[in-house]
Parts: structure tokens; C-alpha cells; sequence
């Protein structure tokens, strides 16, 4: 699959909108790379080595400057399971404080998952980040410095997002998914709270964690608006005695928004989000 | 990342191991339904190899999803079909989740002053799995009900989706009253405790980390003297466990909770309950 140059420097390769199988490759996710003067960034590197490889070698076909930084913007595999491709390169690899954690408690879990979906998966494996973020960090491709940002729990408890100066670009990875249903695996009132301020004014272009580029606008408010329905939803159950079981029943066909991947995802979201509300 | 796909995985719990050696047997074959082997060992386990179980029908069902959601949050609830009366009642329920690493999640202990014996809970499915609830009467028969649910890889899933927060509100607990709770009448609680209830993991090799096992041992609920449930459980039990109950409130009294868990850790709290005037 290509990777398109969607800002000047900023290159990334689309994943489908459906689930990991063997026929996509795992290529779900979005993925890319940022070319500086000096060096280049990759931010995810996919579901697996062979993704990882392909990346690679899209960085250079399109320029002969050396991979300076990999970025794992969170642990879930379809977006950074593709690192041990650069592993034999001297470049600084950065994640989010709570990244080596989670890698740690459901990497192996990850693994076994991709291996039963194709053996063309079995030769990946992860790697934890050399260095950690714990609030924001600023790194420099030369003339293009980036801003990383950690974020408190929201899609998961390790996001991370990074924003380009030059070309005004917010990489926001999955705290924002665009058309395809978004899964909670952090917390979803930190994912609300996240989205008021994900989106700073300034920012042109914004890079989802699937789906099209675009300013954002729409697509956040979308995924914001999916997000608070889940959680009115599930509160209001939850005050009205409901368990798990009722509420699923009551929410299950409640796709306002046409989201792909509905079905798939809907349900779990509801059960996250009640085992979260349940505690307030 | 999307749904979790297919797959069996197997939680890592030297406890487990060790008690079912003999269970064990990690079959990769994504449908047991035919697959009675795990259950005739673990009822060996349980209750001997002598003891007649009656098909649960008339005294107890089981309801569980067909497909499980989140394999980690699989709620299960027993219907009981006998009242509990001082002649006959459930003193225990068993529920086994046949596939899992350590199958038996627990026994609850019940009581005849508390009118229904129904119950709810959470648990963790590993696999395509048969599970039952084995109800024990106060003659001492054993009634079973079962249920086929398909899920995969419940244990090793993601534990805990805000591990800082999970292990910060570690200990606490809630009691929900369900409904209104009137004097001499069955009514319905929920009991919640904020507990990894984690079946530990091995040292990884790539980061080296490790996070120890940590799960909720006991739980005794108390109305005043009046006793509400006792369980006895493992790892199988989903992460926050919790336990929806009934009990037959006779006057206002405190609501008390005993946990302990696996680190010998014990938490205990009161509540007084609130009772609407009788209707
Ligand atoms: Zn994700």
C-alpha cells in the first residue's frame, strides 16, 4: 500500500477500515513517517515486521536521510508492532511513561493473537521504548521540531500524540478515529476530557489513528459525540439499577453515526465504559 | 486495536497450575463443546468421583452471553427456581468455567433467611468453554445448570484499561441497594470491590517487567448478625469483582463486608442500609 504525502514532509500509509485479518495483512492502522532537513521521524510502524519493512522502505525512496526517531503513539499492535524492523538502526525510540507497562502486561497476549491470525504474523515481536514521555517533549529533525505529548488515560492509558510546527499537523493517532468506530481501552471521561483541548487552534491538519486526513473538526466532533452518548448512556443505566446484561440490550443498536465496524466494537465499548461509570 | 480476534491464550497462575496438574491439558481445538474430559476431572475435584448431579432443571438456570464481548467482563447470573426456606434451601452455588486455567471460580455460601438465592457476577473466559453453576441444596444434592459461551483470552486480555487508577483505588468498595429494600422482603444488593484481581505475568523478556499475582480470596456479606453470602474464589473472577445478591433485611441494620485477598490483605467496611416504609 502507498504512502501519500498528505502535508509537505509528512508521508502516510492508510490502513482499511476493518478488522485484522490475514487477507489485509494487519494493515489497519495509520502509519508514516516526518521528513526533517536532517532526519526523519516514523510515527507506528503497523501490525508487523514485514509493515515495518515496507515502511522503511518508504522512507528511502523518498529521502536518504537517516531514521533519527520511532515513535510508538500506543501499545496496541495494529499501530507498533512493526518496530523490530528498525531494530538494527541507531535511532532514538520513544513512547509514552505508561508504553513499557503495557507492552510488558499484553505483548505476549498481542502476539499469540496475531500469530492465530496468519502465520505470516509469527516472526513479530515488540519493542519496549528506549526512552519514555511523561508530559510533553520537544525533539528537532532539523528545522522540524515536533512536540510529543503524553496523555492521561483516554483511547488507552499510554497515547500519545505528536504536533508538527512547520506544517501545523497534529498526529493524534487513536484519540481519534474517523469513520471507524472508536474502541475505549483507557477511560472514557479522560478520553472526553482529552478531546476538549486535542485540537488546539492552529492546527491544519490532523492525522487519525484510522480514517482520512482532514482539519479534524468533523471527524472530532463526531467521534465526541459517539463518545458522550456512551457515557450518558451507560450512566443513566447504571442509576437505574441495570447490570451489564440490561444495559447491553438497551444500547447494542445504537449506531447514530453509520460508524463501520459497529457491531464489532459497539458492545465492548459498552461494557468498558460501564466497568469505568460504575466506579464514579 | 479492534476486537480481539480468536485466538486461545492461557493465563499463567502457579496456584492454578499446581492445584489442576491434572486439568490442565491445554487444548489448541477452538470448540469443546463435546469436550466433557476437563469437567469429568474438575467434578473429580470437587466433589468426588461418587456424588450424583442432577440436571438443575426446577431448581436452578444459568444465563450467560453466547458470545462474550469483553472476554476479561462476562457477566453470569443463577436463577434460582426453589425458594429458600429453613426446609429446603441453596446452601452453595459452584460456578466452573470448564477452559479456563483455573476453572472453578469460586463457591458462594447462602443462607435460608435471605427469601431468593439468585446471584450475579463477572468473570473471565479463556476459550470456547462450557460453564456450569452447581447448586447444593440443604439435603445435600447437587443440581447443575450449563452454558456453552465462546470467548477467548479473557485472563491475558488487558487487565486493567487505567492500571494507575486501578491500583489506587485498590481496596475500595460500594454497596449498591437495588431497587427498594422494604422490611421482611427479598431485596436486591450489589457488593463492588476495586481489585486487580490479577492473575499475575511472567518476567517479560524484552522489558522486564513483572507484575505479581494479586486476587480477591473471600468474601463474607453480614445484615447485621444475619448472614448474606460467603464466597470463596480465584483468579477467575473479573478484575473489580463484584456479586449482586438478595437478602431479606428484618431491620435496620449495617451492611458489613469482609475481603481478603490473595496477599492476605483484608478490607472491611459498613453501610447502613436504607429501608422504605412497607408498601
Ligand atoms: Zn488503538
Amino acid at each position: 500500500m502507498p504512502f501519500i504525502e498528505v502535508a509537505d514532509g509528512v508521508f502516510v500509509r492508510y490502513g482499511v477500515q476493518e478488522e485484522m485479518s490475514a487477507a489485509n495483512r494487519g494493515a489497519i492502522a495509520n502509519i508514516g513517517f516526518i521528513v526533517g532537513d536532517e532526519s526523519v521521524a516514523v510515527i507506528d510502524t503497523g501490525t508487523t515486521r514485514q509493515q515495518g519493512l515496507a515502511l522503511r522502505e518508504a522512507v528511502a525512496s523518498v529521502t536518504s536521510r537517516p531514521v533519527s526517531h520511532l515513535i510508538a503513539t500506543h501499545v496496541h499492535p495494529d499501530h507498533c508492532f512493526g518496530h523490530a524492523a528498525f531494530s538494527d538502526l541507531p535511532v532514538r525510540s520513544l513512547g509514552h511513561r505508561n508504553l513499557p507497562r503495557a507492552l510488558a502486561e499484553r505483548g505476549p497476549f498481542y502476539l499469540e493473537q496475531l500469530a492465530e491470525i496468519s502465520p505470516d504474523f509469527s516472526d513479530t515481536a515488540y519493542l519496549a521504548p528506549q526512552e519514555t514521555v511523561s508530559d510533553t517533549m520537544r525533539i528537532d529533525l532539523g528545522n522540524r521540531p515536533l512536540l510529543l505529548k503524553a496523555w492521561p488515560p483516554a483511547h488507552t492509558d499510554n497515547d500519545l500524540t505528536i504536533f508538527d510546527e512547520r506544517a501545523g499537523l497534529l498526529w493524534a493517532a487513536d484519540l481519534l478515529f474517523a469513520g471507524r468506530l472508536p474502541t475505549l481501552d483507557g477511560s472514557l471521561t479522560g478520553w472526553l476530557a482529552a478531546l476538549e483541548i486535542l485540537r488546539p487552534p492552529g492546527v491544519r491538519v490532523v492525522v487519525p489513528g484510522h480514517g482520512p486526513v482532514s482539519d479534524g473538526v468533523a471527524a472530532l466532533q463526531q467521534e465526541r459525540a459517539y463518545l458522550t452518548r456512551l457515557r450518558d448512556g451507560v450512566r443513566a443505566a447504571i442509576e437505574e439499577g441495570l447490570d451489564i446484561s440490561a444495559t447491553l440490550a438497551r444500547m447494542e443498536n445504537d449506531n447514530q453515526l453509520d460508524w463501520l465496524l459497529f457491531d464489532t466494537n459497539h458492545g465492548r465499548n459498552v461494557v468498558a465504559a460501564y466497568t469505568e461509570l460504575e466506579w464514579e | 486495536m479492534p476486537q480481539q480476534r480468536k485466538a486461545e491464550t492461557f493465563c499463567l497462575h502457579p496456584i492454578a497450575i499446581a492445584v489442576l496438574a491434572t486439568v490442565l491439558i491445554i487444548s489448541r481445538a477452538p470448540i469443546a463443546l463435546a469436550d466433557d474430559d476437563s469437567w469429568q476431572d474438575i467434578r473429580a475435584s470437587l466433589y468426588g468421583n461418587d456424588r450424583v448431579i442432577h440436571d438443575g432443571e426446577g431448581v436452578i438456570t444459568l444465563d450467560a452471553p453466547n458470545r462474550a464481548l469483553d472476554a476479561a467482563t462476562v457477566p453470569i447470573s443463577v436463577t434460582a427456581e426453589i425458594e429458600q426456606t429453613e426446609e429446603r434451601y441453596i446452601r452453595a452455588v459452584t460456578l466452573v468455567i470448564d477452559e479456563n486455567p483455573a476453572p472453578v471460580v469460586g463457591t458462594f455460601h447462602l443462607f435460608p433467611g435471605n427469601g431468593i438465592a439468585n446471584l450475579s457476577t463477572r468473570v473471565r473466559i479463556n476459550a470456547y468453554t462450557n460453564v456450569r453453576a452447581i447448586a447444593e441444596t440443604s439435603d445435600g444434592e447437587l443440581y447443575m445448570a450449563q452454558k456453552f459461551v465462546k470467548a477467548s483470552g479473557g485472563c491475558s486480555a488487558p487487565a486493567s484499561k487505567d492500571h494507575d487508577l486501578a491500583m489506587a483505588r485498590l481496596g475500595k468498595m460500594r454497596l449498591k441497594q437495588i431497587g427498594a429494600w422494604r422490611k421482611d422482603e427479598p431485596a436486591q444488593g450489589q457488593f463492588m470491590i476495586s481489585h486487580p484481581n490479577y492473575s499475575g505475568m511472567q518476567v517479560d523478556q524484552v522489558t522486564q517487567l513483572w507484575i505479581p499475582a494479586r486476587y480477591v480470596r473471600s468474601i463474607e456479606l453480614t445484615l447485621g448478625e444475619k448472614p448474606i453470602l460467603r464466597f470463596e474464589g480465584d483468579i477467575s473472577m473479573s478484575e473489580n469483582p463484584t456479586v449482586r445478591f438478595f437478602v431479606r433485611p428484618d431491620a435496620e441494620a449495617e451492611l458489613h463486608a469482609k475481603v481478603i485477598d490473595s496477599d492476605e490483605q483484608t478490607f472491611e467496611q459498613s453501610w447502613p442500609i436504607e429501608l422504605d416504609p412497607a408498601s
